[in-house]
């Protein structure tokens, strides 16, 4: 029973822990360049989870100041993931950039070949 | 549970091999990070991942899709080294996540900190009741010049890589036609 | 063009509201969820949704790409201008209570409401910028 409890009051790290787990398998598995970078961004997000998750409080209300309220969600992880998202796609269309290029340079995206035709020359 | 549903779209993106798929399923991925993140009270963070997620990174995931190719080749070398890997890891992960307090207590450590201070006192400092704002903007803002300074950098960074005519078929015409996407 | 009627008309009718709706964002980021991150992406959003129905050409319209170049270091410039403005004034460097000389909390809502808008037109810039980029080299 106190394994079941337990469980259950950690099941939002659970799954967030297998979104990081995927995400990492995407990248490590996958040649195909963008699905790597879509693993990436799945890792990504979860980690915003991960912060997310431990500014919750059950009964709280999102972060506004209001006199009808008095239990508040933690504001400061909101702040941080906030900007997170906006750096992280950012980041994300300039690894595309980085692959549209590849692709003209090699004329593929997929790591196999791409090594291979480094071997040839 | 939402959650449960966000792993089983991941599981779809892993097995998906059409990589148009792929990009239409992390766009639904992403929306429904964003009902995650409002169940969580997270409404700022929420709002942004729905336009940036569902929004601006599917339209920059077609358009290199539409520069490069939409299936993937799969070699697929059937090894279980990154499977193992993956698994460990996340044991590993697992292992640590189980020191964490349990979901929604409100005395846990990450609630005692700074955080009452910024509750308690942003509308009497700045006049402004989103704490997010407040905290983004005037407590924290130097960690937002930073953000912003890093946003600077990629967009720099795309323009300097896609800009200038293509090696293969010589430099495209001007204006006129639209997207083929 | 080739995109369908029912397409461009619908563009049309809903454009003028997205563009509110980031306005609004912006501006009552302050009170409500929103700020100068989200109105960014909204307004770029915009301008990728004319993009996308109308050719390149009518966003270019909208958006000059020059404008638009040049609005992705503005923001970083209001940004780090208002922390400057701050440290000229004889506080800290984005110390903002010095904006207004009678009531500091007053000061740091101004000083809040300059740097979300050097956010937006940072964010904003980049995304259309971004869009820009990937649909020329397509061409």
């Amino acid at each position: 029973m106190q394994a079941v409890q337990g469980f259950l009051d950690h099941y939002n790290y659970v799954v967030t822990i297998f979104l990081m787990v995927a995400g990492l398998y995407i990248v490590i598995a996958r040649g195909n360049m963008v699905k790597k970078l879509i693993g990436l961004s799945i890792f990504q997000t979860s980690v915003y989870l991960l912060y997310i998750e431990p500014g919750k409080i059950l009964g709280g209300t999102a972060p506004i100041i209001d006199p009808a309220f008095t239990v508040y969600s933690n504001p400061l992880p909101h702040v941080l993931i906030l900007t997170a998202i906006v750096v992280g796609v950012a980041t994300l269309a300039l690894g595309l950039a980085l692959v549209v290029r590849i692709h003209e340079a090699y004329g593929t995206i997929e790591e196999d070949e791409i090594f291979e035709k480094d071997g040839d020359t | 549970m939402l959650l449960t549903l966000l792993a089983v779209v991941t599981l779809a993106i892993i097995g998906q091999r059409n990589l148009f798929g792929v990009v239409i399923l992390s766009g639904v991925y992403s929306f429904l990070m964003a009902s995650v993140l409002i169940v969580l009270d997270a409404v700022d963070v929420a709002m942004t991942e729905a336009s940036v997620g569902a929004g601006i990174s599917t339209i920059v995931l077609l358009a290199t899709l539409h520069l490069t190719r939409t299936i993937e080749v799969r070699p697929w070398r059937r090894s279980w080294a990154p499977l193992v890997l993956a698994l460990v890891t996340g044991l590993a992960i697992a292992w640590g996540s189980l020191a964490l307090p349990p979901f929604g207590t409100p005395d846990a450590v990450i609630h005692r900190h700074v955080v009452p201070r910024y509750l308690a006192d942003t509308v009497k400092d700045t006049h402004v009741p989103n704490v997010v704002t407040s905290v983004l903007a005037d407590y924290r803002g130097y960690d937002t010049l930073g953000e912003t300074t890093v946003i600077f950098t990629a967009g720099i960074g795309v323009m300097l890589l896609l800009r200038g005519a293509r090696r293969r078929d010589g430099g495209g015409g001007d204006d006129g036609a639209g997207p083929r996407a | 063009m080739r995109t369908s009627l029912i397409l461009r008309i619908g563009t049309k009718l809903v454009l003028p509201f997205i563009l509110l709706f980031a306005l609004y964002v912006q501006f009552h980021g302050e009170y409500g969820p929103g700020g100068g991150f989200q109105a960014g992406v909204i307004t770029a959003g915009m301008v990728i949704l004319v993009g996308i129905t109308f050719g390149l050409g009518a966003a270019k319209r909208i958006a000059p790409p020059g404008l638009v170049r040049a609005m992705v270091p503005l923001g970083v410039l209001i940004y780090a201008g208002t922390g400057v403005l701050g440290l000229l004034l004889g506080k800290n460097f984005l110390d903002y209570s010095v904006l207004s000389a009678s009531d500091p909390a007053h000061g740091r809502g101004l000083g809040i409401f300059m740097v979300e808008s050097g956010v937006l037109v940072t964010v904003s810039g980049t995304m259309t910028a971004l869009f820009y980029a990937f649909v020329e080299r397509g061409r």
